[in-house]
C-alpha cells in the first residue's frame, strides 16, 4: 500500500527534483565532466592543443613539487585532525555533563571563530603573528630570549594548525555535543547507580554512542584539509617561503591563474577531488555498512 | 555535581574561552587605533581612540568601494541562500515523498556529491562560464552557490521523519495541487530545517574566498573577503605610502560583527541541522 501510494505521482516528484538537478548537471557533472576532458589534452606553443591521453595525470604522479605538497597536507592533517578532533570531543562531553552558566558561554565562544571567513581569521592570525601587529612573536625577549618567528620553516606548519583548530574546534564541538544531546539519558543512569564516575561513563557510554558523529566530522574534516588553501595563500604574505606548490590545491591554483596551464591545473584538481572523493565516499559506505549489520 | 567536582573543567573551560576571544578581542580593540599606533602601542591594549576616524576613512577610501562590497556580499549570500533553500526544499521533498524512474539512483549520487571537494569544482566552472561570457558578473559567484546537496540531503532526512503521508493524501483528496500541498502543508511542517539550511548556505557565501576570487576581476563586484585581502595586499607592497592596515583591520570587523551575532542568536538551528546530519 505504501509503496503504491508513492508511486501514484512520479510525474510531480520528478519536477519537484528537476530544479536541482539542472543545477547539479550544470554546476557540478558538466565541470567534473571538463575538467576530466581538459586533463586529457596539453597545450604547447610548438604543436598548439593535442589530446595526450593520461599523460597529464602522469605527470601529476612524478611531479616532485605536486607530491611534497600532498605529504606535506597529509602529515598536516595527521597531527591537526586528531589534536583538533580531540579538544572538540573533550570540549562536547564536558558541555553535556557540566550544565552552568559558565558552561553555556564557553559554548558560545567557541563557536564564534566559524562565524569569521576563514580569509579574515587568517589575516588576523597572520597580524598577532607579526613582531610589529602582534603581542606573541616578542614573548621570549621579556625573559631575555630570542623573539618567535611564528613565519620560519620551523614553526609555519604549527601556525597554520593554528589557525584551523582555531576557526573549527568550536564548530565540531557544537556538531558532536548536538549528537550527545540525542542521547538518552537512560543510556547511562544505570552506569550512574553502580557509582561509575563522569569520566568514566563519558569514554565507556557517550564516546561508543556518538562513534559515527565523530566519523562524519572527521570526514568532513578531512575533506576540507585536503583542500587547503586559503590560509597558506593569505600566509604567503608574511612568509615567502610558502611555495607556489605548497598545497595541491594552491599547485593547481597557480598552474592556471600563474602559468596558464590549465590542463594540468585540470588534472590536479580532477585528480585530488577523485582521491579526496574515493576515500570519504569508502569511509561512509564502510561505517554505514558496520552499523547496519 | 558538587562545586569542587567541576573546578577542573571550568578551569579548562576558561583556557578555551580565552583562547577562542583573544583574536577576536584584539580585532576589535585594533580597530580603535590609527596606523602608527597599531605599530607602537601594545597589541592588546587601547591607544587613542580612532575607531570613528576609521570608519570614516574606511567608506571614504577608494570612491567608497567598501560600501560596494558590503552590499555585495549581502547580495551574493542572500540570493544564493535563498536560492539554494528553495531547491533543497523542493528537491528534498521530492525525494523523500514521491518515487520516480531513477530516484535510487539520484540519492545514492546525492550522498556522493556531498564529499566531492567544492574547490575542484571551481577551476573547471570559471573556464565554462568565462566560455558563455558571465564571469565578472554576479552571477559568476550567485549560480555556482546554489548548488547544495547537503541541503537537499538535510530535507530530505527531515521530510522522511515529520511530514506523514497520510497528511499529504488527505490534501490530495480534498484536490489540493501538488504544488499548493508543498508550500501550504509541507513548508510549513519544515520550517526548522529549511532555517538551518538558509544559515548553513549564508555563512558559506558569506565566507567564500576562493570561488570570487577566481571568477571575479572588477574590484567593483568583490565581496568583502577579496576586496579586504587586495587591500591588505596593497598595504603590503607600498608600505608607507599608503595607509591601509587601519582599514584591513576596521574593515574586517565590521564583516564580522553581523554573523558573529547571528550566530549566537541562532545557534539553536545550527545544532538542529548538526544532529540531523550527523544522525543518520
Amino acid at each position: 500500500m505504501r509503496r503504491k501510494r508513492m508511486t501514484d505521482h512520479p510525474v510531480a516528484g520528478a519536477l519537484f527534483v528537476l530544479p536541482f538537478f539542472l543545477v547539479v548537471v550544470a554546476f557540478l557533472v558538466v565541470p567534473l565532466g571538463y575538467a576530466f576532458w581538459l586533463s586529457l589534452s596539453s597545450r604547447s606553443l610548438a604543436l598548439g592543443e593535442r589530446f595526450t591521453g593520461f599523460d597529464n595525470y602522469v605527470r601529476a604522479f612524478s611531479d616532485p613539487v605536486l607530491l611534497d605538497g600532498f605529504l606535506r597536507v597529509v602529515v598536516f592533517g595527521a597531527v591537526q585532525i586528531p589534536v583538533m578532533l580531540g579538544i572538540a570531543l573533550a570540549g562536547a562531553l564536558t558541555l553535556d555533563a557540566v550544565t552552568t552558566r559558565f558552561a553555556i558561554a564557553f559554548r558560545l565562544i567557541a563557536f564564534m571563530p566559524y562565524a569569521v571567513p576563514a580569509v579574515l581569521g587568517a589575516l588576523m592570525w597572520g597580524f598577532l603573528y607579526s613582531r610589529t601587529f602582534g603581542p606573541f612573536a616578542d614573548l621570549p625577549t621579556v625573559v631575555g630570549g630570542e623573539p618567535f618567528d611564528f613565519f620560519s620553516t620551523d614553526l609555519l606548519l604549527l601556525s597554520l594548525g593554528n589557525i584551523v583548530t582555531w576557526a573549527w574546534t568550536g564548530y565540531n564541538m557544537i556538531v558532536l555535543y548536538s549528537a550527545l544531546q540525542a542521547v538518552p539519558r537512560e543510556m547511562y543512569e544505570a552506569a550512574l547507580l553502580d557509582g561509575a564516575t563522569q569520566v568514566q561513563i563519558a569514554l565507556r557510554v557517550k564516546v561508543p554512542v556518538i562513534r559515527q558523529a565523530i566519523a562524519l566530522a572527521a570526514i568532513f574534516t578531512v575533506i576540507g584539509t585536503m583542500q587547503f588553501f586559503v590560509e597558506p595563500y593569505v600566509m604567503a604574505r608574511f612568509a615567502p617561503q610558502i611555495s607556489a606548490g605548497y598545497t595541491p590545491n594552491l599547485y593547481a591554483y597557480n598552474q592556471a591563474f600563474a602559468y596558464s596551464d590549465f590542463h594540468y591545473s585540470a588534472a590536479i584538481s580532477f585528480a585530488l577531488g577523485f582521491v579526496v572523493f574515493v576515500a570519504a565516499y569508502a569511509f561512509v559506505l564502510l561505517t554505514r555498512k558496520r552499523r547496519q549489520s | 555535581m558538587n562545586p569542587a567536582r567541576t573546578r577542573v573543567p571550568h578551569l579548562v573551560m576558561a583556557a578555551g574561552m580565552l583562547y577562542f576571544l583573544v583574536p577576536l578581542l584584539w580585532i576589535a580593540i585594533a580597530a580603535t587605533k590609527s596606523q602608527p599606533d597599531l605599530l607602537s602601542t601594545p597589541a592588546l591594549w587601547f591607544a587613542d581612540f580612532n575607531l570613528f576616524t576609521n570608519l570614516a576613512q574606511l567608506f571614504r577610501e577608494d570612491g567608497g568601494v567598501y560600501g560596494d562590497w558590503l552590499v555585495n556580499t549581502a547580495v551574493y549570500s542572500g540570493v544564493s541562500a535563498v536560492g539554494a533553500t528553495l531547491l533543497a526544499a523542493l528537491a528534498g521533498y521530492g525525494l523523500a515523498r514521491f518515487s520516480f524512474p531513477g530516484k535510487r539512483f539520484f540519492e545514492t549520487a546525492l550522498l556522493g556529491m556531498i564529499m566531492v571537494p567544492a574547490t575542484a569544482l571551481v577551476l573547471p566552472t570559471y573556464l565554462i562560464l568565462s566560455n558563455i561570457g558571465i564571469v565578472n558578473t554576479m552571477w559568476a559567484v550567485i549560480l555556482p552557490s546554489l548548488l547544495s546537496p547537503f541541503g537537499t540531503y538535510l530535507v530530505r532526512v527531515y521530510v522522511t521523519e515529520s511530514v506523514p503521508e497520510e497528511l499529504l493524501d488527505a490534501a490530495r483528496l480534498d484536490r489540493a495541487s501538488e504544488l499548493r500541498i508543498f508550500w501550504q502543508v509541507v513548508v510549513p511542517m519544515i520550517r526548522p530545517v529549511l532555517v538551518t539550511v538558509f544559515l548553513f548556505t549564508l555563512v558559506a557565501t558569506w565566507n567564500n574566498y576562493f570561488l570570487p576570487l577566481v571568477m571575479l576581476s572588477d574590484a567593483d563586484l568583490f565581496p568583502l573577503t577579496v576586496g579586504l585581502t587586495t587591500w591588505f595586499n596593497t598595504g603590503q607592497q607600498e608600505a608607507g605610502t599608503r595607509v591601509l592596515f587601519n582599514l584591513v583591520i576596521t574593515g574586517s570587523l565590521l564583516a564580522i560583527v553581523p554573523l558573529v551575532i547571528a550566530f549566537v542568536l541562532l545557534q539553536r538551528f545550527w545544532r538542529s541541522g548538526a544532529a540531523t546530519g550527523a544522525l543518520r
